[in-house]
């Protein structure tokens, strides 16, 4: 009775072949991850130093170290989130929280679609235009950051759209109905449960701009300045930047010079993933629903 | 079973005249009128898409979060047209809610009954605590729980949750209570036990009391009313209905079981 018939021994077969496929395709997928990777390791990591990371470039770039590189792109990181995360955050939540659905928040959403759709090229020229001339900014950690900030907010507003969505409907309903003001509402039950998957969303989305190069490529990151800024007013270097540099502008750079550059890039980036990956895993084990 | 209420010479709690209610083109609810006084526990018996929960939603304008919904007539409260209250938080706060499906907030159990005077501005501990208490204690749940106040509220059983509900509802400090077939997810001795929490709590206020078990209705309302398909039959005493002491003869139907 429960013997399988030549139709079973089939179907079984083609599930095996499909799933097989599927195995095939995400290999290839995460092939040339691993392979960048392992190269960047193979060739970079004994670039890797405490000298490396801490003393300034020398002999016209070709020796020394990234110290200057690296403190800027942590602050350009730093300063665009800090202007990033509020606004969009706040945009956030008043689309999420209190917009109606009508025509301007149908054009509001199909602005952000469209920002997000737009070359980074592009806001490269449109933070020269607003920050470094139009607001006077000059050509700054400022600027750039504000362009970065620019460039990320479609991506902090979904991610933060996303988490606030994720608390459910019924919660605030219940909270309406006892009398709570939509604000009220929103600082006491939804924002709560919101803040871990907002905070993740946001630190991992911008986190990704640290390999960004054009933006601020005219908008603030020097291509050679040997010094640590001194305020956000200040041009700054930047690893990116600093990594384009080195493989194409600069001859007789030693091969494992740029592949020590990418490496630190990465990590920094790979670094942020993990906390905020970390941190998202803390806090779904805390999820009270 | 129950006594009706002596009601000529009393105003009423909530007066309803000629309310009907739409989804955008469509009419759910036609011509409902009727006044509900104070303590007493008024019924509506109906079957599924009568339009017993879009009633509900219009009395605290729960209707303003649903996009399409809207209604004409006078529903007046309290002496005050519903349409006429400046302070909508007024009016929500003044009427409990409690959901089919019991809604624990996510926070603690003491944190969920708390929230409502916690809003109202009420900081003391010593008075949250007694607040917490007598609440809890009225919706019959404080000897279940008193030893893990601080517990998850999504933790508890579904009928301690809808009992956690309605501890919530009457932390607002309701003038008047709607419940929503608040039984269909409690087994039937916690039924009993929020039953007759009702009854004691018909003593403080007025309660409206939405169910398809009409048994239900006769142990508990003062007068019922008949929902049917979106359309307003008869209101009367619950016991004339199950006397079949009624106008309309799909009222007494409806009420023998023998419909749908
Ligand atoms: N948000 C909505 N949009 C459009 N139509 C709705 C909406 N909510 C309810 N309706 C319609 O209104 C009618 C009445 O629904 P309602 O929920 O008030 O019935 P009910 O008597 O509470 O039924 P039940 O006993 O199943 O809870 C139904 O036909 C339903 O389809
Ligand atoms: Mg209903």
């Amino acid at each position: 009775m429960f013997e399988a018939t030549e139709i079973n021994i089939r179907n079984k077969r083609i599930g095996k072949g499909i799933k097989f496929s599927f195995l095939l395709m995400t290999v290839l997928l995460a092939t040339p991850v691993l392979i960048i990777l392992a190269v960047l390791i193979q060739k970079g990591g004994p670039m890797i130093s405490w000298d490396f990371l801490f003393s300034d470039p020398t002999n016209g770039m070709t020796a020394g170290g990234i110290f200057p590189a690296l403190i800027g792109t942590i602050s350009l990181v730093i300063v665009a989130l800090i202007a990033s995360v509020p606004v969009g955050v706040a945009a956030a939540i008043y689309l999420s929280e209190y917009a109606k659905d009508n025509w301007l928040t149908r054009i509001i959403n199909l602005a952000i679609i469209n920002l997000a759709g737009v070359p980074s090229i592009v806001h490269a020229l449109f933070g020269v235009g607003a920050f470094v001339l139009f607001f006077k900014f000059g050509t700054s950690i400022l600027a750039a950051s504000f362009t970065l900030a620019v460039m990320t907010l479609p991506v902090v507003i979904v991610a933060t759209r996303e988490s606030l969505q994720a608390v459910p409907y019924a919660f605030r309903e219940a909270c309406w109905n006892m009398g709570a003001t939509r604000w009220q509402t929103i600082y006491k039950v939804v924002l709560p449960n919101a803040i871990s998957g907002i905070l993740t969303g946001v630190i991992l989305e911008v986190s990704r701009t640290a390999g960004e190069t054009a933006p601020i490529m005219f908008t603030g990151a020097a291509f050679f300045l040997p010094f640590l800024p001194q305020s956000v007013f200040d041009q700054s270097m930047a690893l990116s930047l600093h990594l384009f540099v080195v493989s194409t502008q600069v001859p007789n750079v030693p091969e494992e010079l740029p592949y020590g550059v990418a490496l630190v890039l990465i990590g920094i980036v790979l670094l942020m993933n993990s906390i905020s990956i970390a941190f998202r895993f803390y806090l779904r084990g805390k999820k009270k629903w | 079973m129950v006594e009706s209420n002596e009601k000529s010479d009393k105003t009423p709690k909530l007066s309803i005249k000629d309310l009907s209610i739409f989804y955008g083109k469509e009419k759910v609810l036609s011509n409902v009128s009727f006044d509900i006084f104070e303590n007493e526990i008024f019924g509506i018996i109906g079957p599924a898409n009568s339009g017993k929960t879009s009633f509900l939603r219009i009395l605290n304008r729960m209707d303003t979060f649903v996009p399409e919904m809207r209604f004409e007539g006078e529903v007046v409260f309290d002496g005050k047209n519903i349409m006429e209250w400046r302070n909508l938080y007024a009016l929500r706060r003044s009427i409990g809610v409690v959901f089919p499906l019991p809604v624990g907030l996510p926070m603690s159990i003491y944190e969920n009954v708390a929230l409502s005077p916690r809003l109202r501005g009420i900081r003391s501990k010593g008075e949250l605590d007694s607040i917490v208490e007598r609440c809890l204690r009225r919706a019959a749940l404080w000897d279940e729980v008193k030893d893990r106040l601080n517990v998850l509220g999504s933790l508890l059983s579904g009928g301690q949750q809808q009992r956690l509900t309605i501890a919530r509802a009457l932390s607002q400090e309701p003038k008047m209570l709607l419940l929503d077939e608040f039984s269909i997810a409690v087994d039937p001795v916690t039924t009993m036990k929020i039953e007759d929490a009702l009854k004691d709590l018909r003593n403080e206020m007025t309660i409206i009391l939405v169910t398809n078990l009409v048994q239900q209705a006769r142990r508990l309302a003062n007068r019922t009313a008949f929902f049917l398909m979106g359309e307003f039959i008869e209101e009367g005493n619950t016991e004339d209905f199950f006397t079949g002491n009624v106008q309309d003869p799909r009222t007494r139907q409806y009420v023998q079981g023998r419909f749908g």
